[in-house]
């Protein structure tokens, strides 16, 4: 059982609402999910979807063919008819869309009219939509109406009923009448997942890590983070400050960093090309921070609402001076809410930025999981502070230690004063200009923490045949795509392309060392290696590059704008195993 | 009881006669007849001349960007609201590149005290124009003289319904002692203009230059008056008033925030367990 859903309309009609409950709904029903958003960069109008692809395996991208269409404008027609599977069908409401469709593929569902009859309302239109899509399916309501009664439990009674009913008559409307539905959906257990997106487990990642201040300035697709943390503000004791714009958002929360919190600021490329000034602030007053870069295509505004992985060289090589710093991507919204949880703990103990990398895709889409586990959560405050400091007979902020590492003391809480500076400076942290101090400092700084910064590097993920001829490697956001191109390529028997396998780096820099793992062995045995990046260039089969010497055998790269589905990816693999 | 012993920071690296030598000891005398001790405030600085002042003082010091003081400062106030936050820079640094920061800070209304260093010209930088350079002034690299219009921090201030905006003057020791603690005492976002003579670069706005035309503004004056205000802010020629010119009792941003009512952000301890409960928001 594997399908997929598309809710398309114009934006602010509810796609969102409609793909969003019925994801939910699927989780809850123990289903896995798989979800992705095509947005406009427009607030009414233009063309949008949302697609949800369930199944009751483990998904882990999205798939070109669409089952079922929720036709909510025309556009949704012109533009997904193509796309609809042999068995799929498209349901609309004609009186809405002013269209009657003939063809056998087309279900006529009056939304509006249904929504006024039974739930009172022309709002309930959605509702409707929802039960109809459920009811194609073969599913129940129950888990439906659950959720409808916690959503409006604020509205009362009168609401959730007309929901319901509404919700009801859009189910039984499909059932009667899609004739043509071949659907069938297995039963599942009844343990529900977790349904959770990357923005979303980012943002859940950084309050589990003591987050305490987050200063940003408003930037898709980075948005989601801020808007997680907001709505946990007053629960956890975190501050969320908008800045006037993203100089300022670093500068804050430098500043809240230094005064003794745990902060983090979140942008995408535009933001963070303003912000760059400040990284190299954290990196000379050696103040802890996590930044949060969701990338989206560029350059300038490029494409404000839509995925690239375009960024991952400025986020490397970006800011004057040198300086260490720690680039984490994740692939999943699991690997995001661990990763996160790293970037603080590396921050902390070595007070340097550390850059989680992601991008709209991995923002945006929603994954389903067993359980996210507290216990592998690390938490460990690194700071002098209250009786802490009571014990020093000295205190210099940047004093020179073996491993470059000097404890970060909060001013105010001791008699001992905390000095900074973006000059070079002493161990006191006061100006100077003097050739020793220099160096000596730039050595404490860089070279004495690199070391232990590079031993916290985990290697890349190594999935699928323990031998391979072909090896797929990707880098943050691709995890999922090209995990399951590898499970359909290795089911594929026989075949001379089923040994295969995927090396997935998600903690980028310092680049993992190949003593940990040899993965440097497994590139060089395989015939084949292929480097599938969401970008034009290439850039981080530049990186392995420059970092080992290795040059892959094949690109397999995109940057339309939009990201790799598991059909789009396994064509372009078979395109080139036919050429060989 | 601290002393000025205590307050003996590093050496001055700025020019003999240079105006910031007032406001470096008249801040020394506030912060000693205030019973204040180095440790228990901190100072932000961003960079120029005015930027070195912490490094001369002893204190708590975030010597941060260029124009990037304010921001740093209320990321440190808001993660500890019972620590006392001064901000010193110069016009360069506050009015120039950090104009944004200035703007949003006193909208914010976060009770930080700012005192700018006004010497009406770039000193670190070898005498180009500032923002508040009055017109017609040639240097290096105005050689038709300035075309921009100046600009009048302390009327923009008003616009903004600043907190507290007062001026003072590097040569008058005693008025600037008085307004340093005043701008102290003020619970609100405190605008401190200094004149202060570049003594290197600013031929036009010399000592002699501001002494002749500062005067006290009047016990009369009602800082209260917005309006009253604004007309005074205008004044600047021949007559230059220094004082409070506006005040007016803006509740701040920390006693807005909800989180940290009842004890500062740095006070606060984490509970991972709670998450427990979070993470069933997913299911």
């Amino acid at each position: 059982m594997d399908y997929s859903i598309r809710i398309g309309g114009e934006a602010g009609q509810g796609i969102q609402t409609v793909g969003d409950t019925l994801a939910h709904v699927f989780a809850k029903s123990g289903y896995h999910v798989f979800t992705h958003q095509d947005y406009e960069s427009r607030i009414r109008g233009g063309h949008n979807f949302f697609q949800v692809r369930v199944s009751d395996e483990q998904i882990t991208s999205s798939r070109d063919m669409i089952d079922i269409v929720v036709a909510l404008d025309k556009e949704s027609i012109v533009q997904h008819e193509k796309e609809l599977t042999e068995n799929g069908i498209i349901i609309y409401d004609s009186a809405a869309l002013k269209q009657k469709y003939e063809k056998d593929h087309f279900l006529d569902i009056p939304f509006v009219a249904l929504a006024e009859e039974h739930g009172k309302s022309k709002i309930m239109a959605n509702t409707v939509a929802v039960g109809a899509v459920l009811g194609m399916l073969g599913m129940e309501l129950d888990v439906l109406f659950e959720m409808l009664k916690i959503t409006f439990s604020k509205k009362g009674d009168e609401i959730i009923n007309s929901n319901i009913k509404a919700a009801q008559a859009g189910r039984e409307f499909a059932v009667k009448n899609c004739q043509r539905c071949s659907f069938s959906i297995v039963k599942r257990g009844s343990l529900p997942f977790m349904l959770i997106a990357g923005n979303e487990a980012i943002g859940l990642g950084a309050i589990a890590s003591g987050l305490k201040f987050y200063s940003a300035y408003p930037m898709t697709p980075s948005t989601g983070i801020m808007n997680y943390i907001a709505d946990k503000e007053e629960e956890y004791g975190i501050i969320i400050e908008q800045a006037e714009d993203e100089i300022a958002a670093i500068n804050m929360a430098l500043g809240a960093s230094f005064a003794g919190v745990r902060a983090m600021t979140g942008t995408s490329g535009g933001g963070f090309a303003l912000m760059v000034e400040g990284l190299s602030l954290a990196g000379i007053t050696e103040t802890p921070i996590v930044i949060a870069l969701a990338q989206r295509p560029g350059p300038a505004t490029g494409l404000p609402t839509r995925t690239e992985q375009g960024d991952l060289l400025f986020a490397l090589y970006t800011a004057h001076g040198e300086f260490p710093r720690v680039v984490l991507a994740p692939g999943t919204p699991e690997q995001a809410f661990y990763l996160t949880n790293k970037a603080f703990g590396i921050a902390e103990k070595y007070q340097i930025p550390v850059i989680i990398l992601t991008d709209q895709y991995l923002a945006d889409t929603q994954w389903t999981f067993d359980k996210f586990d507290l216990s592998k959560i690390h938490y460990s405050d690194q700071r002098l502070r209250g009786d802490g400091l009571k014990n020093l007979t000295e205190y210099k902020r940047h004093a020179f230690t073996e491993n470059g590492v000097t404890s970060l003391a909060v001013p105010g809480d001791s008699s001992f004063l905390v000095v900074t500076d973006s000059d070079e400076h002493n161990e006191e942290g006061h100006i100077i200009e003097d050739s020793e101090t220099r160096k000596r400092m730039l050595d404490k700084r860089l070279f004495k923490k690199l070391p232990h910064v590079r031993e916290e590097i985990a290697p890349p993920i190594f999935y699928g045949d323990s031998d391979p001829e072909i090896v797929l490697v990707g880098w943050g956001s691709t995890y999922g795509v090209v995990k399951e191109a590898v499970d359909v390529l290795l089911q594929n028997t026989p075949d001379p392309h089923n040994k295969v396998a995927v090396l997935h780096f998600t903690e980028i820099y310092p680049f993992p060392e190949n003593e940990k793992f040899d993965y440097l062995g497994i590139l060089n045995k395989a015939k084949h290696s292929i480097c599938i990046e969401n970008n034009a260039t290439g850039q981080f089969a530049r990186l392995v590059r420059a970092e080992t010497g290795y040059t892959f055998k094949h690109m397999i790269t995109k940057y339309d704008g939009r990201p790799f589905t598991l059909d789009g990816l396994l064509g372009e693999l078979n395109a080139y195993f036919t050429g060989l | 009881m601290p002393t000025l012993q205590d307050y003996r920071g590093q050496h001055p690296a700025w020019c003999p006669g240079c105006g910031n030598f007032g406001i470096l000891k008249a801040f020394k005398d506030a912060m000693v007849e205030m019973n204040i001790e180095p440790h228990q405030f901190t100072i932000v600085s961003g960079i120029g001349q005015a930027a070195k002042f912490p490094h001369y003082v002893k204190c708590n010091t975030f010597n941060g960007l260029h124009g990037r003081a304010l921001p740093v400062a209320t990321g440190i106030r808001l993660a500890n609201h019972e620590h006392p936050v001064f901000i010193f820079t110069g016009d360069g640094d506050c009015y120039g590149e950090g104009g944004n920061h200035f703007v949003h800070n006193i909208r914010r209304n976060i009770n930080v005290k700012l005192f700018v260093h006004d010497n009406q010209i770039y000193g670190l930088t070898k005498g180009q124009a500032s923002p508040t350079s009055m017109e017609g002034m040639k240097t290096k690299n105005q050689p038709f003289g300035v075309f921009s219009g100046q600009l009048n921090p302390l009327a923009l201030a008003i616009a903004l319904d600043c907190s507290f905006v007062a001026r003072s003057f590097s040569g008058d020791m005693e008025h600037l002692t008085w307004l340093i603690k005043e701008a102290v005492n003020h619970n609100g976002f405190s605008l401190v203009d200094i004149l202060q003579p570049c003594v290197t670069f600013n031929k036009i706005n010399t000592f002699e230059w501001y002494k002749q035309r500062v005067y006290h503004i009047e016990t009369e004056h009602n800082p209260e008056d917005r309006i009253a205000a604004f007309q005074r802010a205008l004044e600047w020629g021949d007559r230059i008033p220094l004082g409070i010119i506006f005040r007016n009792k803006r509740p701040i941003l920390e006693e807005r925030i909800p989180v940290i009512k009842e004890r500062p952000l740095v006070r606060q301890s984490f509970d991972l367990a709670k998450l427990e409960h979070t993470l069933k928001e997913f299911y």
